[in-house]
């Protein structure tokens, strides 16, 4: 073993990176745990203490005197404390006060002559020797323990009930074309802007690169009226499929013209001539050779604009409609978290659907990425 | 799933289209301007019309998209902003005097600046330490994967998992949000961390420092790689130490992917939308401009100017960055 990687300085580098990776990845896999927990445990404690025991605290009534059964001469109301719920009693009591002074199986002397026993599986029975008065049943304070439960509930729940599944196949039908259709057209750009001279070339990329910080709040309105009045014109809907595709493939085009162009103007010259001098066009250099040599640059493009346009909450809301049958993954969520802001079983399990995607993409591919970013900033003097 | 194989087939058809315009205006171009089979001045003069015509028939659809999905929206949002809601009166800069005045623009500008002061800084500075310090150890590259991947998460996923963290519970139940949960082991109080003024703003910013520190420890990573040996080397023989070596050998020679780093997350701060949207929708004074333009643009039926001048404001903030980036790839094209 290499010496330096046992001293002092070497095992601080080591907790820090493990100290970093870990504030890293904890929100997610909080997320993660929790959306796979039993909602009742999710909502009354922590995801890191899904895997311990946890005790409750809780209060349940007894049945009323009238469904007291007369049995051996004696009155008895019997019933399940825990309601199916499953866990174990370790304690009960039948005031505030104590709520916690029997055991499971022990005998508690209620103040009007009444017993009560509660057993560890929730079970309990009141007996009584006269026949019971009242209308209100008996309270009873007891103290449950649960074992760790995890479950897939919440995901059948939220991809059936709360509209996630629809959501996810319009995040599909966003996505897809929206990643296919900018990459042709910018392709062919990019090549013209690398390979071939005409008068403006210079100028052209000066736009280009301009082009890639415009923000998209600068296009939101003018495109918004433009397809309100050709929707109007045409007398068909404004916020179409369509409609989004190609305002994302118009956004997407400025960073895939070029990436796409730093990518072939990198390419080797003695390539392209030596095609030439054999008779070939440009269109043919372009399909033939250009293009197969080109794909980890189109790879990394398509990585990005596919990533992009499944995160993507503003051009969808915007273009799409925000109507129950339009919302895509992202805005389905901002509704939940609206509507259903506290129910975490719902929220943890509809945002693990909507990242499981790009996370899938992201692994899979994170050569590509990576390999994008490093060629799509501009880079520095 | 009707229309995920209708979303398919118009992308198949869409494709073949784009393809069909490439090969079919190429074969019309040597069908007009022929130079195979010709001779002499008449194929050479074909053959330079043909050169001259071709890259434009290349750029085309690229140019249109582009004029119809950015050019044309920026000057026509400058025309907008100088008009009233519906954007048929001219109303000269009333619109942004209404902005200067308008107390939740005000805000939005303040929160801005902090998000541009703090979420650009902390995302290059934990990316640069966490870039030099995974090249030394062998297990760097899985630790890099796993403080990438927040780069995957959308904003909106990343404001439900951040949500979960900043949970409160009232004093004395447990809570089940992490930060409280730590807040309460030390012998704090727990607070609504999103609603408390001025002090939200950085729980926000936290979403996408823990986003955006990925994208900047790449880059850097990468720089840092770049670096030649020698100059370390030499360092080490002078006798610097790590710390020497670190800030006066190695970031002054990645200043420049430094400032590229900074620069394309100020770009991305002043978009920041949709985790304000998500996390407080610009409530307790944690506006700000995107999330205010996104506002106007459906407030009552849509204001058409304010939305625009919003909008504009964004986009001048934007500019110097522009031109700053124009100029650097200029000098780059030159080079080489």
């Amino acid at each position: 073993m290499n010496p330096s990687t046992r001293s002092p300085l070497m095992c601080a580098v080591h907790l820090s990176v493990l100290l970093l990776v870990l504030l890293w990845t904890m929100p997610t896999a909080g997320l993660l745990i929790s959306s796979l927990r039993d909602k009742d445990q999710l909502a009354v404690s922590g995801w890191w203490t899904a895997l311990a025991t946890s005790s409750r605290n809780a209060v349940a009534r007894a049945p009323s005197p009238e469904s007291q059964v007369e049995r051996d001469g004696k009155f008895v109301i019997s019933g399940n404390v825990l309601e199916g719920q499953g866990g174990q009693i370790s304690a009960f009591g039948f005031s505030s006060r104590e709520p916690a002074k029997f055991k499971p199986g022990e005998t508690a002397e209620l103040n009007d002559g009444e017993r009560l026993t509660v057993q560890a599986d929730g079970s309990f029975e009141i007996v009584s020797d006269q026949r019971m008065e009242g209308s209100r049943g008996q309270r009873i304070f007891f103290t449950a323990s649960t074992p760790p439960r995890f479950t897939l509930d919440n995901y059948a729940e939220v991809l059936s009930a709360a509209g996630i599944g629809r959501s996810f196949l319009n995040s599909l039908t966003v996505a897809v074309p929206s990643t296919v259709i900018p990459i042709l057209i910018a392709a062919f750009a990019a090549y013209a802007l690398a390979w071939m001279p005409f008068p403006g070339r210079a100028l052209l990329l000066a736009v280009v690169v301009g082009l890639l910080v415009v923000p998209l709040q600068m296009s939101l309105i003018p495109l918004l009226q433009l397809y309100n009045g050709v929707g109007a014109f045409f007398g068909v809907p404004a916020k179409t499929y369509m409609g989004i595709w190609l305002a994302h493939t118009g956004f997407g085009l400025p960073l895939a013209i070029y990436l796409l162009r730093n990518y072939m103007a990198g390419l080797p010259r003695e390539i392209m001539e030596s095609a030439r001098v054999d008779g070939a066009s440009d269109f043919e250099i372009f399909v033939k050779i250009v293009l197969p040599l080109s794909f980890p640059a189109l790879a990394s493009f398509a990585i990005f604009q596919f990533l992009w346009t499944w995160n993507d909450l503003l051009v969808a809301l915007v273009f799409l409609g925000a109507g129950d049958d339009e919302l895509v993954l992202t805005g389905r969520l901002v509704n939940l978290l609206g509507s259903r802001g506290g129910n975490w079983e719902i929220l943890t399990a509809s945002a693990f659907i909507t990242i499981i995607v790009p996370l899938i993409v992201f692994f899979a591919l994170q050569r590509y990425l990576v390999r994008g970013l490093l060629a799509g900033s501009v880079k520095g003097g | 799933m009707e229309q995920l194989v209708a979303a398919i087939l118009t992308m198949v058809a869409g494709v073949l289209v784009c393809a069909a315009y490439f090969w079919g205006t190429n074969l019309i171009l040597d069908r007009i301007f022929p130079s195979k089979g010709k001779f002499g001045a008449v194929a050479s003069r074909n053959l330079r019309i043909a050169n001259s015509i071709r890259p434009w028939l290349f750029l085309a659809p690229a140019l249109l998209a582009l004029t119809l999905y950015l050019v044309y929206p920026v000057a026509q949002s400058v025309w907008l902003s100088l008009h009233d809601r519906g954007g048929q009166n001219f109303v000269g800069i009333s619109n942004y005097q209404w902005m200067v005045n308008d107390g939740e623009f005000r805000q939005s500008i303040f929160n801005n600046f902090l998000w541009l002061l703090v979420v650009p800084a902390l995302s290059t500075f934990f990316g640069l330490i966490i870039a030099a310090l995974t090249d030394r150890i062998w297990w760097g590259n899985i630790a890099k994967t796993l403080i990438f991947m927040p780069m995957a998460i959308s904003f909106v996923g990343a404001a439900v998992i951040w949500k979960f963290i900043y949970d409160y519970r009232a004093a004395g139940t447990e809570q089940i949000g992490l930060l409280n949960a730590i807040v309460v082991a030390f012998g704090g109080e727990p607070q609504a961390w999103i609603t408390l003024p001025f002090w939200n703003n950085f729980f926000l910013m936290a979403i996408l420092v823990w986003i955006q520190t990925g994208f900047a420890m790449v880059i850097l990573s990468a720089a840092l790689r770049g670096i030649p040996e020698e100059t370390i080397e030499a360092a080490v023989i002078d006798g610097a130490n790590g710390w020497q070596i670190f800030f006066k050998i190695m970031v002054p020679q990645i200043w420049g992917t430094i400032a590229v780093v900074w620069t394309t997350i100020t770009i991305l701060v002043l978009k920041v939308f949709d985790i304000v949207l998500a996390m407080t929708n610009g409530q307790w004074q944690s506006q700000v401009l995107a999330n205010l333009m996104f506002d106007w643009m459906f407030r009552g039926g849509g204001d058409f100017g304010r939305g625009a001048s919003i909008a504009v404001v964004i986009m001048v903030l934007v500019i110097p960055i522009m031109i700053w980036n124009i100029r650097n790839a200029a000098k780059e094209a030159g080079g080489r």
